[in-house]
């Protein structure tokens, strides 16, 4: 079987958001494969790892930086990768347009997202593809076994978890708790110098992206920052409890 | 026309059904479009359902169906899509829960639509629809433009002022629906029930993480702190991880996003995913051990110190 992993770089959880022309600026900020995809590409490694015949491409879409994602992703094991070089941002509905046409090209029948991506806090891709492919889908799944071709697991609902059965193909979003990716080591890291990257053109997916981004602002709320010291914890239990009923208004 | 597909739980129309009926009033509002509301329930023994949200729309549309027992986003995406072609929808606003914005894309597909996630305003003008969306794990506001006859929109909970329900009830019909077979099998669930209020239509919510120490240390100070205020509960990935808290209880990126009046944040030190769960809180409490916790950064009030020795202190003042 043949499975692809989706991956984007993003900007890492811990560096600050800077924004230049409207829109976000990345130049010089610490960039990452989304920890969320991280999930995905491990959950394919250890499908192979238990004895399934897999091959596994990581795919992404931007432009030519998000190679190093990329080859993140074969430096903890995947097999090739593909990029879909475009300086345009687009959004997961148009993403999913390119994802879908490389699935049926590559005859893939599993398909592994990151449950919310970090960068446009979107859950949109694993769904527009699966309805492209005419596929099934399974989101934020938090544990995986595949017999055959039968998908079992559980994931989150609105309310608590379900336990699921579904036939492939399927497209499958990871989040953290599924399982815990490794780090590439060293000679990993050498041996994916090696691996295949295919590059193509986005001009040959047909994509025409139906959202606009206009603007961006980092709006940071005014806070009150009343930090009050707690050694005497009587004396700021009621300080506090005197600012909420008081000052705040927030409580009875 | 617009498309509202209703969400609702236990019987009762969801907070966040009321709050798309404000959105999509407000988006409509000098649009010069046709801002009638028509509202779809889709489930089995939803009578009441529909009755209740008949009060604050146009129309009802009803799909009581057996089928329709277990929500599938293949089952959903499949009826909403035929129903806003049928209606000939300009708009279909579906919530912006964990299943919504799972079927929501599907429906955008199958419509050839613009797809805009999890918005915090909405504004109409002929057929261009503009958005505000929070990205970047909620550090940073977008705004989104779409030109399309026909768009789909989630809305993000807790945003929208809910609508009131009005004295006369709408009309109601049922529909038919061709439905696919759903592929995904559920074989088992496992549901937390709670007797407080839900966690995202609380107006205070009390959180705790590692810094309450254990299991019986969150029921000690969270818990009591939260039923001492008529609170909703709420918990960090490092503690639902840590097997103390279900995992419906977690706030953050993994978890649930919350927007409530107050949010007090007990031995949460604050970590960015956690943030963006909810940062956007009217007003933050913390409470922590660390002065340096980043949580400190984003709240309003807050005592840096012992949770063993402050919660207790706190109760017994709120008692006073």
């Amino acid at each position: 079987m043949r499975i692809l992993t989706y991956i984007r770089q993003v900007l890492d959880a811990e560096e600050s958001v800077h924004i230049a022309n409207h829109a976000v600026a990345l130049e010089n900020s610490k960039l990452v494969m989304d920890t969320m995809d991280e999930y995905g590409v491990e959950e394919a490694l250890r499908l192979r790892e238990s004895g399934i015949e897999a091959e596994i491409v990581a795919v992404a879409v931007g432009p030519a930086r998000v190679q190093d994602a990329l080859r993140t992703a074969l430096a903890m094991g995947a097999d090739r990768a593909i990029h879909v070089e475009t300086d345009i941002r687009l959004d997961a509905i148009a993403v999913s347009k390119v994802l879908s046409q490389l699935a049926t090209q590559e005859q893939a029948t599993l398909i592994f997202s990151g449950g919310q991506q970090a960068d446009w806090d979107s859950h949109a891709l694993a769904a527009a593809t699966a309805e492209r492919l005419q596929w099934p889908q399974v989101t934020w799944t938090s544990a995986l076994e595949l017999k055959g071709t039968t998908l079992t697991g559980k994931h989150d609902a609105d309310e608590g978890s379900e336990f699921f059965t579904l036939e492939l193909p399927a497209v499958v979003t990871t989040q953290q708790g599924l399982n815990e990716p490794r780090y590439p080591t060293l000679p990993n890291i050498m041996k994916s110098k090696k691996k295949e990257m295919r590059k193509e053109s986005l001009d040959q997916f047909g994509v025409t992206p139906k959202l606009k981004f206009v603007t961006a602002e980092v709006q940071v709320k005014d806070r009150l920052n009343k930090i009050l010291d707690g050694k005497d914890a009587p004396a700021a239990a009621a300080q506090l409890v005197d600012l909420l009923r008081n000052e705040a208004r927030v409580i009875a | 026309m617009i498309l509202v597909v209703v969400e609702y739980a236990n019987g009762k129309v969801s907070k966040s059904t009321w709050e798309m009926i404000t959105a999509a009033q407000d988006s409509a509002k000098d649009s010069g479009r046709d801002a009638s509301i028509t509202a779809l329930v889709l489930g089995s023994n939803v009578a009441a359902i529909a009755a209740e949200v008949a009060k604050a729309v146009d129309q009802v549309l009803v799909a009581d169906l057996p089928a329709l027992t277990q929500y599938d986003p293949e089952l959903w995406s499949a009826a909403v899509a035929q129903i806003a072609t049928e209606g000939e929808a300009s708009l279909v606003l579906i919530g912006g829960s964990r299943s919504g914005r799972e079927y929501s894309p599907r429906v955008a597909i199958k419509l050839d639509a613009p797809l805009l996630e999890d918005v915090i305003t909405l504004k109409a003008a002929g057929e261009t629809l503009t958005a505000q969306r929070y990205t970047y794990l909620a550090r940073v506001t977008e705004t989104i433009e779409a030109a399309a006859p026909i768009a789909v929109v989630t809305i993000k909970p807790g945003v929208f002022n809910p609508a009131t329900p009005k004295a006369e009830s709408a009309e109601q019909f049922d529909v038919d629906l061709s439905l696919p077979t759903p592929r995904l099998k559920i074989t088992d669930k496992t549901v937390e029930r709670t007797s407080r209020v839900g966690l995202t239509e609380a107006e205070i919510v009390v959180s705790g993480g590692r810094g309450v120490g254990s299991a019986e240390g969150f029921t000690q100070y969270v818990e009591a702190l939260a039923d001492q205020l008529g609170a909703a509960v709420g918990a960090t990935r490092a503690i639902v991880d840590a097997g103390w808290r279900p995992y419906s209880e977690q706030v953050g990126q993994t978890g649930k996003t919350v927007q409530p009046k107050t949010y007090i944040a007990i031995g949460i030190s604050g970590a960015v995913q956690h943030l963006s769960g909810m940062n956007k809180s009217k007003t933050i409490v913390a409470i922590n051990r660390d002065a340096e916790a980043p949580i400190f950064k984003i709240a309003d009030y807050g005592i840096v110190g012992d949770v063993t020795q402050l919660i207790p202190a706190i109760l017994t003042e709120l008692k006073k």
